[in-house]
């Protein structure tokens, strides 16, 4: 016998056989993503039944029909028309929209305070450097409950009552029930002035643009600054004065117990405000410093070269790169200041979590149904900060070629 | 039905009657731990506030012991719970407390919706409001524009809003989380009014730093029935909580006293008999042993010494009786008889 009659005859080489689909690398993963999924749904599933099975069990009421119920509590501040004969759905309303407003100005007012000091700590001047580095120390190390206390219950509460009022200039008072300014009242003729207003900013926005492509093909500045500021400033003043000034203002006056008329920002939101926004400044600076440090010193060194001015170095050279790594940590802190601002609750500033999660919740009794629309309205918010946070981002980002 | 939706369909019931189990016999739960949770105010003076040596002290307080020393026999076997207005019901009703006496108005809404039974009244309150004397106001009526103090989640905060709507004034309300910011806040001048139950009103103006500058105002703008509250669904719980406070009641009314209780084993009177568990088997009709209200007595005393010491004369609080007197005596207590 030989070897060769014991192997088949080489015929044409046949393809492998198709695996069996269950050995098939794509259909086994789809079958795992839909146990997942699968899994997933039932856990959500099994949570929500065993928490309406045990509430029904306990007699508590559940669903949203308390919505549309009268409310029947007030509340201090609120953006939209609200009484003690409005809706538990109006309250949700008034206290997000308290929210909110806490969240936009905050947001401003760190920015603004962030950067100053985050520059100042790396200012030449060795007592500014210091002062901006002492507040970040400071702020950044207290919790901030403890400073939302200090500027309420220690600041603000050693305020003279309403009837010995600090008189500030232009008609305002200060004093222990809160901050009380003149409140604008437009007369006929005062649509003109804002129209006016809308005009100058519009060509404003052309005049940049136009200067812009000026210097693109030929190098030549122009003063955009100046010609802003003349066209949003002083075009509406002139048509204010020319108008014979169609606007009065309604001062505050002590009547009673309080001051009546006017705008009346609270002690809360005050105390709220300076706490929140000092103490996320605090944290803003330190991006903002680490952002400037990132730029390499020769970006800095070349700018000199080619003769900018240090304010022009700045501006045109070091923050924009310095931009795109302040950016996203920049974020992160915006969310937390939004958040944050639910402290709110134990300075009695009516803000989301304090009318709804707090009085809404107590007064229904329904629990579940609140904290899970108010974890909704938190990730919402955070959502909407973020999403424009990175479009932001995008926008700035350096064209890398 | 397919196997695999028969597993899931038991694995659903196997997770939800877990969770179901959370409900079972409190007096079971309470006798196994060997110790009643119970929930009371974070520090009310007079109700229920921690002494300078920690010990929980006020009417609230001493019902918590009450309802111990009835069910385990032992006064000092209470774990209380300090919970804020906000927290109380969502406390009872997790199981987290066995009962919730903190000074809580009894209500429709509450008794309805929140799942729980209000057992009855140890406490007849009514909302007052408090300002300083250099307001000169001698009445409610002339509060209009003035700003008020009040604390969250409570019916306080519901019956301000109903009295100054009712007589047309206008208010500014400042809302706070716990009692102590509330008035501190009051205190600094925030508020023109600081408005509680009156019996919270007496308590709190005791804290102030000069109690003299502040007066309370005549008016009483609502009913303010406070009681303890159990879960409801526990029928037998229910009942224990409920007879722990007319027992308490009866015994004053039967004159038995912390002092007297053990001579009086020996009355001929058939109603102390009956209370003292010599005569009848009524212990064991609410589960608890013969001597329940005995030994409520001999540890805690009868209602009329609870009120006393730590909200009446006794007290530096100094209310007086009024309608929490006994109604035998032209007030609004009255238990139905043990018997």
């Amino acid at each position: 016998m030989t070897a060769t009659t014991n192997r088949p005859a080489p015929g044409p080489i046949t393809p492998p056989a198709k695996p069996n689909l269950l050995y098939r690398p794509e259909f086994r993963q789809a079958v795992y993503q839909v146990l997942l999924v699968v899994c997933l749904l039932f856990a959500f599933w099994t949570i929500a039944n065993n928490v309406a099975d045990n509430l029904a069990r306990q007699n508590i009421a559940s669903g949203f029909g308390f919505w549309n119920r009268t409310s029947g509590f007030d509340i201090s501040q609120s953006l939209i028309p609200y009484s003690n004969q409005s809706t538990y759905g109006q309250a949700f309303w008034a206290g997000l929209l308290n929210t909110l407003l806490v969240a936009v100005i905050g947001i401003v007012f760190a920015t603004v305070l962030g950067f100053l000091v985050g520059i100042g700590r790396l200012s030449s001047n060795w007592l500014i450097a210091r002062i901006c580095g002492a507040y970040v120390e400071l702020l950044r190390n207290v919790p901030l409950l403890l400073q939302l206390f200090f500027w309420y219950f220690a600041v603000l509460k050693n305020l003279p009552g309403p009837r010995q009022s600090i008189a500030l200039p232009f008609g305002a008072s200060l004093n222990v029930r809160g901050l009380y300014l003149p409140a604008p009242v437009p007369e006929p003729g005062f649509g003109a002035v804002l129209t006016a207003l809308g005009i100058g900013i519009v060509l404003s926005i052309a005049v940049a643009i136009w200067a812009r492509r000026r210097q693109r093909a030929t190098g030549e500045r122009f003063p955009v600054l100046w010609t802003t500021l003349a066209l949003v400033l002083l075009l509406p003043g002139a048509v204010y004065i020319a108008l014979g000034q169609p606007l009065s203002f309604q001062y505050p006056v002590l009547r009673g117990f309080n001051f009546q008329g006017g705008i009346a920002v609270l002690p809360e939101l005050m105390a709220l405000l300076v706490g929140l926004s000092t103490y996320t400044a605090s944290f803003i600076a330190e991006i903002v410093r680490a952002g400037i440090a990132g730029v390499p010193r020769g970006q800095r060194e070349a700018a000199n070269a080619l003769g900018l001015s240090s304010g022009l170095t700045m501006r045109l050279v070091i923050l924009p790169q310095a931009l795109r790594i302040i950016i996203p940590p920049l974020t992160s802190q915006y969310l937390n200041l939004t958040k944050n601002s639910s402290l709110a609750v134990a300075i009695g500033y009516p803000d989301f979590v304090s009318v709804f999660t707090g009085t809404v919740l107590n007064q229904t009794g329904q629990a579940v149904e609140v904290i899970l629309l108010t974890m909704l309205v938190f990730l919402t918010i955070s959502l909407i900060t973020s999403a424009f946070m990175n479009w932001f981002n995008k926008h700035i980002a350096l064209v890398e070629r | 039905m397919k196997p695999a939706t028969k597993l899931l369909a038991a694995a659903a019931a196997v997770l939800v009657g877990t969770a179901g189990a959370a409900s079972a016999q409190t007096l079971d739960k309470v006798k196994k731990q060997g110790n009643l949770s119970c929930g009371v105010n974070v520090g009310l003076a007079g109700f229920s506030a921690p002494d300078d040596k920690g010990n929980w002290t006020g009417l609230d307080a001493d019902y918590c012991r009450a309802v111990a020393a009835a069910v385990l026999g032992d006064a000092t076997k209470v774990r209380f719970v300090p919970t804020t207005a906000k927290e109380r019901f969502t406390a009872l009703q997790s199981g987290e407390i066995d009962v919730l006496i903190r000074n809580t108005t009894w209500t429709l809404g509450r008794d309805s919706s929140l799942g729980l039974s209000f057992v009855g009244t140890n406490y007849y309150d009514g909302q007052g409001m408090m300002v300083k004397k250099s307001l000169g106001v001698k009445s409610a009526t002339e509060l209009s524009g003035a700003t008020v103090c009040v604390q969250t989640g409570t019916t306080t905060e519901l019956n301000l809003a109903d009295y100054f709507r009712v007589n047309k004034l206008d208010y500014k309300p400042v809302v706070f989380e716990k009692a102590d910011e509330t008035l501190t806040a009051y205190q600094a001048g925030r508020c023109d009014v600081y408005t509680t139950d009156a019996s919270g009103l007496y308590a709190q103006r005791l804290q102030l730093q000069n109690p003299d500058e502040h007066i309370v105002l005549p008016e009483i703008i609502s009913k303010e029935p406070l009681g303890p509250s159990v879960r409801q669904g526990d029928s037998q719980w229910f009942t224990i909580v409920r007879w722990v406070h007319f027992a308490l009641l009866n015994a004053e009314e039967a004159g038995i006293t912390k002092a007297n209780v053990d001579q009086m084993l020996n009355s001929t009177n058939p109603d102390i008999r009956r209370i003292l568990g010599k005569e009848g088997e009524f212990g064991k009709g609410i589960g608890l042993g013969s001597d329940w209200a005995y030994q409520i007595i001999k540890q805690v005393g009868n209602y009329g010494e609870i009120f006393d010491k730590n909200v009446g004369a006794g007290s530096r609080i100094n209310i007086a009786r009024g309608q929490n007197n006994l109604w035998s005596k032209g007030g609004l207590q009255y238990a139905p008889p043990i018997r």
